[in-house]
């Protein structure tokens, strides 16, 4: 161990503020890119899914329009 | 004799569950190795004699920097491959790379400025090493810029990796700019040839990050390539398949 205490550690020899600026830059910007991809995987499968919904229901409305016609012509 | 090895992961349905499997064991690897390695530079690791504790910023801004430069290298083989051989996968493999490098290049870029602060008084200044890996970033904005430029994947694969392709220039001038130009920025630390200029108890916790690091950027390549395949393949039956039953397990 390197430090005497927790305010030695923290300070870093008194250069503190660029160690943990570093740091935290850092784990901020992974953390984000983390999540972003998270997110990003989830949305895709959302959306394939969503758009798969939709096409079928685009589907029923024709088959049942077409049925309709049918059903108007013999009329 | 290759390509019969190959074959199978061509596929982009084998590619995404092979992906997917190898994804846990590349993060839980990249937790271990990541917690062991900055407790290790952050407590354990001594001071530098001339830097003090600012020298625990190089366990985080060597990694960052050579990542950023072995991902943008692993992106333009890739393009190249898909240029050249005409691998969906591989473009798929390049758009998932960029961003990770990006945000590697930006850490490196960062990690560096604080370092400079109080070691040379300067944030920032333009020298050959500094300005090469903001072209690094711009670079890899660029690329990214361009996947998503255009709606056809194939189209928007084929501008992106002609730009990775061009910018590979960039990667000796930021190896060697310590070398050819006189600069602020220190030159090689770890990869010297023969006797390395640093110690073995500052050598082997760096080595523990940059292993984590590694693991860590693997793994997220995964999940973003999942991505990539998932958006380039959205009408194939198994895509459709695979959508359908997520949905239902989570609805249960």
């Amino acid at each position: 161990m390197q430090f005497d205490s927790i305010s030695a550690f923290l300070a870093m020899g008194g250069y503190g503020f660029y160690v943990w600026l570093s740091y935290g830059v850092s784990a901020f910007v992974l953390a984000l890119l983390v999540f972003s991809s998270i997110s990003n995987h989830k949305k895709t499968k959302q959306h394939i899914a969503q758009r798969q919904k939709r096409e079928i229901k685009l589907r029923q409305a024709a088959e049942l329009q077409k049925a309709q016609a049918s059903a108007d012509t013999r009329l | 004799m290759m390509w019969k090895w190959l074959h199978p992961y061509a596929n982009p349905e084998t590619s995404y569950h092979f992906a997917g499997k190898i994804l846990p064991w590349c993060a839980r690897l990249a937790f271990i190795f990541l917690t062991i390695g900055i407790t290790w530079a952050l407590l354990f690791a001594p001071a530098d004699y001339q830097q003090g504790d600012t020298f625990r910023i190089f366990y985080l801004h060597v990694p960052a920097a050579m990542l950023s430069m072995g991902i943008y290298l692993g992106m333009a083989i890739a393009a190249l491959s898909s240029l050249v051989w005409q691998l969906k996968l591989a473009d798929a493999s390049a758009a998932a790379m960029a961003p990770i490098g990006a945000a590697f290049t930006l850490i490196a870029l960062v990690t560096g400025s604080a370092w400079g602060k109080p070691m040379w008084g300067t944030w920032w200044i333009w020298d050959a090493r500094l300005t090469s890996e903001l072209i690094l970033l711009f670079l890899y904005l660029g690329v990214i810029a361009l996947h998503n430029a255009f709606e056809d994947k194939s189209l928007a694969g084929k501008a992106a990796g002609i730009l990775a392709l061009v910018g590979v220039i960039n990667l000796p001038i930021i190896k060697y700019s310590v070398e050819w130009w006189n600069t602020l920025h220190q030159g090689a630390t770890v990869s010297k040839l023969g006797q390395p200029s640093m110690s073995a108890d500052m050598f082997w916790p760096f080595l523990v990050c940059f292993i984590g690091f590694a693991f860590f950027v693997t793994a997220l390549i995964c999940l973003r390539f999942r991505t990539e395949i998932l958006n380039r393949n959205s009408m194939r039956p198994w895509v459709r398949e695979l959508v359908v039953n997520k949905e239902k397990t989570h609805a249960v």
